[in-house]
């Protein structure tokens, strides 16, 4: 890319613009009066590797202090939420997982609970569903936290790390692939249950990675934890107390870190969360000191929860019963992804026509929803993902809003990053775990 | 359906065209109450496609809830009138459904409520879950902003939700007692164009600033193009023949 991209340098009735693509500071500093322009303005992103994704902060600086500092988002809106008005109620499914791209298990479940909850299904859900539910979603809150070490750690400087994270979350990438048939974006949980049901090639899987796991934790422990450079950037950098994470609507770890045992799968469960035994990791720091061990012990605690969910699986159906809800076909996977599975097809096509009418009816049409709305609030690896959805009685939603942990947490940015050291915005803002697919929507 | 030549004029932008058969089968009695519910390869009746054509859905209006409501929503309710003198002026409905609680406020109020509920020592709900919209095009206040409130210390969730017509969509702010209401009440104005009187910078934040028009509005259409496949072209998915 060359710099004609960019801004060009000239003098404006605001001062002076740079435009800086790297370089030595002292450098690009050289050109401006030192007693007249102390406060200068930093655009940071919404390209920058240290930003996790399109995000867009504008900086006030004086010398390296930052005065003030906004965020700007919506470079990543894709207008899912009105997308979901014009498609049927499966259907939503494949656009939800889309959001928040590091939680897709997350997205679908809140999703499907929702729907499910206007269909006035929740007590149907099977057994064997729910169970799979809690595991898909703790094998996907630890794939979560790994990205979050990794690329934390990255920006701090401690470029193994990321490597390590990222080559663990593989194995959770790996697990899912072999159940959904997809690493991301896998629409595999459903209003009324799940699509597939969970292989033995997996269960041994996830066994391995159970096993594998309590090691490569004490690893990266043994890397971080003690390291002075990571715990000098990290202890008392971006203070957010309880207070001002509840005016703020900050939820998940960064609220624990200041500590609030507030998780929703105890405070209100949902997915028969409070059969399961595990305990809510706290800090009471509030710095991101505290929000790496909090991370890093509910990657433990969801290890044993997986393990609970895993003894559990007892054999049985991962759907509803009732054939308008459930998917027609009975779905395989082949060797391009998730479909229907060929015994349904060769009985649509050659045997049943009653069979290919309704295959017809329901994939097209799909089903009714009885009008209402309703709110449900499941823990993410962020916070508190909330899904508002309403029915007009029709065979798509009317509005689905999402409550998403990153835009709200988002806004903490600011109270964390004023006033302290430009290099700890990039601590703060990496703490606060947002990802701009889920915050943008 | 429609011959691409008629659909595309100069630059390839799609001209709304009328459905084949939409004024042949269409008995007039059911206009469906949005645009969304409009479809059904064109047709503009039931639906039904069963033969019987007797089966009209009907929109049911929620129904005011009657005492007692169950769960915690009893309490909720007393503890409010009791802390709120205004209650019965500032309370329009009482909905119960599906396990949830409902109080529609009236929009000039709903700063006040929110206070309360936040303050009470019987309500204390201090946390400010979600605020969105919703749009329900064809009803006289068609913009509604729903508020999702939940108490840490009870474990209670309570939705309030107030109601303004598109001409006069003016909502007190909530930022002053709940502060994370700032960017989702901007959220809400960019989508739905509700203003909320007293927020501190109440700007687009999704879209870009010099956009027009507030996409999530139920008129505003999604848009796209149509994109040829295999020789075959798709309409973009608002202009598919749809069931409803």
């Amino acid at each position: 890319m060359t710099t004609s991209n960019y801004a060009t340098e000239r003098e404006t009735t605001e001062g002076k613009v740079f435009t800086v693509t790297g370089g030595d500071w002292d450098e690009v500093v050289s050109g401006t009066d030192p007693i007249n322009d102390e406060r200068i303005v930093v655009n940071m992103g919404p390209q920058h590797p240290s930003t996790h994704g399109v995000l867009r902060l504008v900086l006030e600086l004086e010398g390296e202090t930052v005065r003030e500092a906004r965020s700007v988002i919506g470079y990543l809106h894709t207008g899912i939420e009105k997308n979901l008005e014009y498609r049927n109620w499966v259907q939503g499914s494949t656009f939800v997982t889309r959001m928040d791209y590091l939680a897709p298990l997350f997205n679908e479940t809140a999703y499907a609970l929702a729907v499910e909850k206007l269909l006035g299904i929740t007590d149907d859900i099977t057994e064997r569903a729910t169970t799979i539910r809690v595991l898909m979603m703790e094998l996907n809150r630890v794939s979560s936290h790994l990205v979050w070490l990794a690329t934390t750690a990255m920006e701090l400087g401690a470029i193994n790390m990321m490597l390590y994270g990222f080559r663990e979350r593989e194995y959770v990438l790996d697990i899912f692939e072999t159940i959904t048939g997809l690493r991301m974006n896998h629409a595999y949980v459903r209003p009324g249950g799940v699509a597939q049901d969970v292989p033995d090639d997996a269960i041994r899987k996830i066994r391995d990675f159970l096993q594998l796991m309590p090691k490569r934790l004490k690893e990266y422990e043994n890397l971080l934890s003690g390291q002075p450079i990571w715990l000098e950037r990290t202890q008392h950098v971006a203070v957010l107390d309880v207070t001002a994470c509840m005016a703020l609507g900050v939820t998940g770890p960064v609220l624990r870190s200041a500590g609030l045992a507030w998780d929703l799968r105890k405070t209100m469960p949902y997915c028969g969360y409070e059969t399961y035994e595990f305990d809510v990791p706290t800090h009471t720091d509030g710095d991101v000191w505290g929000r790496y061990l909090v991370r890093v012990a509910e990657i433990r605690e969801s290890l044993k929860l997986i393990e609970q969910a895993l003894d559990r699986l007892k054999p049985g159906p991962v759907m509803v019963s009732d054939k308008k809800i459930a998917w027609p076909a009975q779905l395989a996977i082949g060797v391009d992804g998730m479909g229907n599975s060929l015994e349904h097809v060769a009985k649509i096509m050659g045997q049943s026509m009653e069979s290919l009418i309704h295959h017809f009816k329901l994939v097209t049409e799909g089903f009714r929803v009885p009008p209402g709305q309703v709110y449900v609030g499941i823990e993410s690896p962020r916070g508190e993902l909330g899904v508002h959805a309403v029915s007009d009685g029709g065979t798509r939603p009317y509005r689905v809003h999402y409550r998403e942990p990153s835009f709200v947490n988002l806004q903490a940015l600011p109270a964390m990053a004023e006033g302290g050291l430009i290099a700890d915005v990039i601590a703060g803002g990496a703490s606060l775990d947002p990802v701009m697919g889920g915050c943008d929507r | 359906m429609t011959a691409p030549n008629d659909r595309n004029n100069d630059g390839g932008v799609p001209v709304p065209t009328t459905p084949a058969g939409a004024s042949s089968t269409a008995p007039a009695e059911y206009p469906p109450a949005s645009p969304a519910g409009r479809g059904m390869f064109g047709n503009q009746g039931t639906g039904d496609v069963s033969g019987y054509g007797g089966l009209v859905r009907q929109r049911q209006p929620i129904e005011e809830a009657a005492r007692p409501y169950g769960s915690y929503f009893d309490e909720v309710r007393d503890a409010l009138e009791e802390a709120y003198p205004d209650f019965g002026d500032a309370i329009e409905k009482v909905v119960v459904d599906r396990g949830e609680l409902t109080l529609h406020v009236r929009p000039e109020r709903i700063a006040e409520v929110c206070q309360v509920m936040r303050d009470d020592l019987a309500l204390r709900f201090e946390l400010l879950s979600s605020v969105s919209g919703v749009d329900y095009l064809g009803a006289e206040r068609r913009l509604h902003v729903v508020y999702q409130l939940t108490s840490m210390t009870y474990r209670r969730s309570v939705r309030l939700e107030v109601a303004v017509s598109a001409e006069e969509p003016h909502v007190p702010s909530v930022t002053a007692v709940y502060p994370t209401a700032d960017w989702q009440e901007r959220e809400t104005y960019d989508m739905f164009g509700v203003v909320f009187d007293g927020h501190p910078a109440l700007t687009r934040i999704l879209m870009p600033d010099d956009w027009e028009g507030h996409p999530q509005r139920k008129d505003y259409p999604l848009g796209g193009v149509p994109v040829e496949y295999k020789g075959a072209e798709i309409p973009p998915p608002d202009k598919r023949r749809s069931y409803q």
